[in-house]
């Protein structure tokens, strides 16, 4: 399975929804890094 | 089945890094998963770990409802009858097929599909709030 090309900038990716159309998907996470 | 990036812009945030973007959002909890639509609005949100069919399953909950709201009566009914089939066990299933004949309903005004969905929800999901929820619609 490919890789998700998770973004970091929340504002980045609600204007990319917005220009795009596509809905966002928001992950937060504690797991261990 | 589609891959993720193929249908969200997807973000990722770890607590460590930006608890700012957990309080902006009520993230109260991990894993937390929220569905915005494109204009930033939640639709859907998931709280807790779930496992991967369950958890596509809400994530194809979540692009019902925005289908949904956005009056798109037959795309959200095909992509919540999937849900409500093709994961039938799932958590999510008995809620999307509640939604499914939801979006039957308002796409045709035949309200033979609120009583099929009562029915359909009575039978295969007795003891579910979306079964009560239906019970109204029952014949």
């Amino acid at each position: 399975m490919a890789e998700i090309p998770w973004l970091k900038d929340v504002d980045a990716a609600l204007k990319q929804a917005k220009g795009t159309g596509k809905p966002v998907l928001l992950d937060f996470s504690a797991a261990p890094m | 089945m589609e891959s993720i990036s193929s249908r969200f812009i997807p973000f990722h945030a770890h607590i460590k890094d930006q608890k700012p973007v957990f309080d902006r959002f009520k993230a109260q909890w991990t894993p937390t998963q929220i569905i915005l639509d494109s204009d930033g609005v939640e639709r859907h949100r998931m709280e807790g770990f779930l496992p991967a069919d369950d958890f596509m399953a809400q994530l194809d909950l979540g692009l019902g409802k925005i289908q949904f709201q956005r009056k798109d009566f037959a795309g959200a009914e095909k992509t919540l009858r999937n849900v409500c089939e093709a994961f039938s066990k799932s958590g999510a299933a008995p809620e999307a097929c509640y939604w499914a004949g939801v979006a039957a309903y308002k796409g045709s005004d035949d309200p033979k599909h609120l009583g099929a969905t009562a029915k359909g929800l009575k039978e295969r999901y007795p003891e579910s709030e979306w079964a009560r929820k239906a019970s109204v619609w029952s014949p």
